[in-house]
């Protein structure tokens, strides 16, 4: 019960804020950190790492926008806690992109306007890529179901599903 | 490079900032120093907080403020000061004004502590002792309890019967008596209301605010905590969708606006997705109708009445009933709309408000009595077909529905429909097909715009308008390119900044025909100015040249009758010696020329679904829509706009319900596991054509508006499909699962 604390709060308080050693790979970049235990993956990068690319719309699993790859996994980072990832390899939206321009599925995005507001266009990304290199989807419904994960509430799902279309076609070209 | 961009499908200008993640919205703003508010939700919906305890939670190290009624600083007197532009008639919900609970989850306390983690834990340690009173959340009950929805609101209408309803009725061969029913509803866009305060050292405020309009919230803020408005900024370049949440103000801006004075820190205040639950939401509404018609299908008489819902303390209206007037032909109309006042808060217009509840039910009614008449159900539509709105006795300024209708049905394949419900199925699936007619307002307010053009031919355009994923900034870049005959890369589009020019809230499907006016102007102006200036270089030829003789293309201003006579913009600049031409200006609707019309925006839409007769699952399987809408800017980013609206009609026809369990006066599913929203696996072929057609008295360029219209009708056309395809009437959204088991099932 959320109203009955199960210890005292001096207990349960220096469990939480005592600081753990882990480090990361963002982006290619790697970070030594000291976390709370209670801090989760997205709240890492949105409120201590200032990589706000990354985005928060329900904080419990049940929206996508806060879908990031770890180990070229996609996942849910409001779902998982910091401390539980030491030594793993993240890539959020922020490092997508390199010194050639965009990612092509970024610019898919762009050409098919797969967005409005843009809140769940990271989370959108972010789990397109992951579709792709799970293997999984090979048909028009594969596709929708694989990215009902990621809602988005302005309703471009039809222009994300040719994103996606798109991408799965150059992933099987180029992968003969 | 051509310069001709009005009515292309450009791709967004802020594209490649949403998908790198560099697109920053209220919560993502960073300050020295930034500390987090958590927000306490009242547990009950009606009574007194008897005590509230903060010690505990004052005692974490870290946590370094609770503000709760008891210690919030004398604020505004008035209830007048808490008016916001979107307020509706009544005193608006003060934040921690009182030891008052006047709904469930009401804002109590806020938390503010160094880090967000500590800030939700310590939360949770504030114990909250109530003195409850019997509370009343429940519509169908109360309805002895209604008074008339009335009051002046922007863009209400009062409900105007007209001719004689009663005797019409009476003395009419075919008659249909029905009513509809739709559940709540809550906007949930996917980001979630924050505000970002940060306290400047002279005393002023920069706030980082979700909203639809900055100058709302400068407003707001300047009147509640008597800040003077010049020395508020607020700034909201990006917004996660909103869909009319942020047309008010909402608590978070008063929360981090309250701690960021107090404690003279910059302090970000977020909402929960629960807390989305909390302030404002679609209201529910009954809605009877009384058809009446000849055997031909020719209207006699229409009723139409809606009882909705709105809180103690404010009236909530919306157009819920005014639009048969303006679908059909009729003599006879009478209307009615009536509210009763329950303990919960006041409802918040929501995409296409009062027209997407009120034309569900009307074109569901319609649908009904052409089965009544034995009538094709876009015959019915097309016999009372109107050319004038029937209450103001005014043409449209514009209409091509006939034309909508048209393109639809040939699209969709209608003439091949089979007239008998359940007569179509593929395997265990029944397919049914419908469809409904969609009506919005198309407005323009009044707006101002900025602009700057520098020496080396690079545009600056600005508004304190917003873009919520309307497309703003790219249709402002549009326009400006386009009047000035430059490349779109050279122009960059400025809002959501409180110190721009004047723009009303950016809602209603106004803010393209209103801004986008005011920024056409300002650039005329500008170049009307480099054109007087290009006539004195020597040997111009363009020496008391008018406007009328010259056009602006591809950075040049040229000569109409000869194309090779030209100056390069850059040049007029040089020569003239100018660093920049800045012009202001306002562009104001012309009331006596719109006055003479009404206008609207129109559709047609046509569903079909699949519903499996043995589990009762449906899927909608196409919608077709098309769409009068006027002059449509950008292809891409107003089909775009069209095709939200359309996932919105599908996600109102079968998914969203705000369930409000009466035992706590509290909507329990608050969540998005629990509150259903379409995702990509509901989604259908969804198929939108525009009919153009330019208004020039909606707006001098020419614009209605796209942003509401997709959505009104949708479901309709998919409730009739169910109808159609299972020969049984459910007249309650949304349709889910159980309802159309007991109705297929009932057969
Ligand atoms: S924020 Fe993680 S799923 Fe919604
Ligand atoms: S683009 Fe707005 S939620 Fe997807």
């Amino acid at each position: 019960m959320r109203n009955q604390p199960h210890e005292t709060i001096e207990d349960v308080r220096s469990d939480a804020i005592e600081k753990h050693h882990i480090s990361l790979t963002i982006n290619g970049t790697s970070y030594n950190l000291e976390v709370e235990p209670w801090t989760s993956v997205l709240d890492l990068l949105r409120e201590h790492l200032n990589l706000t690319g990354t985005k928060k719309g329900c904080d419990h699993g049940q929206c996508g926008a806060c879908t990031i790859l770890l180990e070229g996994k996609r996942i849910n980072s409001c779902l998982t806690l910091a401390i539980m990832h030491d030594g793993a390899e993240i890539t959020t939206i922020e490092g997508l992109a390199n010194n050639d321009g965009l990612h092509p599925v970024q610019q898919a995005f762009i050409e098919h306007d797969a967005f409005q507001c843009g809140y769940c266009t990271p989370g959108q990304i972010c789990s397109t890529i992951g579709l792709i290199h799970e293997g999984k989807a090979k048909t028009l419904d594969d596709i929708r179901d694989l990215m009902s994960g990621n809602i988005c509430r302005c309703g471009a799902y039809n222009n994300i599903v040719k994103v996606v279309q798109e991408a799965l076609e150059n992933h099987k070209n180029q992968t003969p | 490079m051509a310069t001709n961009h009005i009515g292309k499908p450009k791709n967004r200008v802020d594209g490649l900032k949403k998908v790198t993640g560099s697109a920053k919205y209220a919560a993502e703003f960073n300050a020295p120093g930034l500390v987090h508010g958590v927000v306490i939700s009242s547990a009950i919906a009606k009574g007194r907080i008897k005590a509230i305890d903060t010690h505990d939670a004052l005692e974490i190290e870290g946590v370094l403020h609770i503000f709760t009624h008891e210690n919030t600083p004398g604020l505004a007197w008035f209830d007048l000061s808490y008016k916001d532009m979107d307020s509706p008639p009544g005193a608006p919900f003060r934040p921690l004004h009182s030891d008052e609970i006047q709904f469930n989850m009401q804002p109590i306390a806020l938390v503010v502590a160094e880090t967000l983690e500590l800030a939700r834990f310590a939360a949770l340690r504030v114990k909250v002792e109530y003195e409850v009173e019997t509370h009343n959340t429940k519509l169908a009950d109360s309805l002895d309890e209604a008074i008339e929805g009335k009051g002046f609101r922007a863009g209400f209408e009062p409900p105007k019967s007209i001719g004689k309803f009663e005797e019409a009725y009476e003395a009419a061969d075919i008659k249909l008596e029905t009513e509809y029913f739709h559940g709540a509803e809550h906007h949930n866009p996917m980001e979630m209301h924050a505000s970002t305060v940060i306290y400047e050292e002279d005393g002023g405020l920069t706030i980082y605010d979700k909203t639809q309009g900055v100058l709302n919230s400068r407003h707001y803020v300047s009147m509640i905590f008597g800040i003077k408005r010049k020395k508020i900024k607020v700034i909201s370049p990006f917004v996660g969708g909103a869909f009319g949440s942020g047309l008010r103000p909402q608590y978070q801006l008063f929360m981090a606006t309250l701690a960021a004075l107090e404690l003279k820190r910059p302090v970000k205040v977020e909402l929960t997705r629960p807390q989305m639950f909390s302030f404002g939401h679609r209201p529910i509404t009954i809605q009877k109708l009384k058809l009446a018609a000849s055997p031909d299908g020719s209207l006699q008489a229409v009723s139409h009445s809606a009882y909705s819902e709105t809180s103690r303390f404010e009236k909530y209206v919306e157009n819920v009933v005014n639009w048969p007037k303006k679908l059909y032909r009729c003599e006879n109309v009478e209307e009615i709309y009536k509210l009763v006042q329950l303990d919960m808060y006041t409802p918040l217009d929501m995409r296409a408000p009062g027209g997407a509840t009120g034309v569900y039910a009307l074109e569901s009614a319609m649908d009904e009595l052409a089965y009544k008449l034995n009538m094709n159900p876009l015959e019915l539509r097309l016999r009372n077909y109107t050319d004038e709105d029937k209450g103001k006795e005014k043409p449209f300024s514009s209409k091509t529905l006939k034309e909508c209708y048209r393109v639809a049905a040939e699209k969709f394949g209608w003439s091949q429909r089979n007239p008998e419900p359940r007569s179509t199925r593929e395997g265990h699936n029944l397919v049914g097909w419908g469809m409904a007619s969609g009506i919005w307002d198309a407005m323009q307010t009044p707006a101002r715009a900025k602009a700057r053009l520098s020496a080396d031919g690079k545009l600056e355009v600005g508004s304190a308008t917003a873009d919520i994923g309307t497309g703003t900034y790219t249709i402002m870049t549009q326009i400006a390119a386009e009047t000035l005959g430059l490349p779109m890369e050279q122009v960059t589009a400025k809002l959501g900044d409180s110190s721009l020019p004047f723009a009303f809230l950016e809602g209603g499907s106004t803010t393209a025909a209103s801004v986008g006016t005011a920024v056409k102007y300002v650039c005329d102006k500008i170049a009307r100015k480099l054109l007087k200036e290009a006539g004195k270089i020597d040997d111009s030829p363009f020496k008391g040249a008018k406007m009328e003789d010259v056009v602006f293309r591809d950075e040049n201003i040229v000569d109409k009758q000869d194309d090779s006579v030209f100056i390069p913009i850059t040049e007029v600049m040089k020569l003239r010696g100018l660093g920049t031409i800045q012009k202001k200006t306002t562009a104001l609707p012309n009331f006596l020329k719109q006055n003479k019309y009404s206008r609207n925006t129109h559709s047609a839409v046509f569903a079909e679904v699949k519903i499996d007769e043995d589990l009762g699952t449906i899927k909608v399987t196409r919608i077709v829509t098309a769409i009068d809408a006027g002059r449509i800017l950008n292809a891409k980013t107003a089909h775009s706009q069209i095709l939200g609206g359309v996932v919105w009609g599908v996600s109102m026809a079968l998914e969203e319900d705000s369930f409000m369990d009466h035992h706590y006066g509290r909507f329990i599913n608050h969540d998005l596991a629990e509150y259903h929203i379409a995702v990509n696996a509901d989604m259908p072929d969804i198929d939108i054509t525009f009919v153009e057609e330019e208004d020039h008295v909606v707006s001098p360029i020419g614009v209605k508006g796209v942003g509401e219209i997709g959505l009104v009708g949708v479901a309709a056309a998919i409730g009739n499909a169910v109808y159609h395809a299972t020969g049984k009437r459910i007249r309650s959204l949304p349709i889910t699962l159980d309802k159309a088991m007991s109705e297929v099932s009932a057969i």
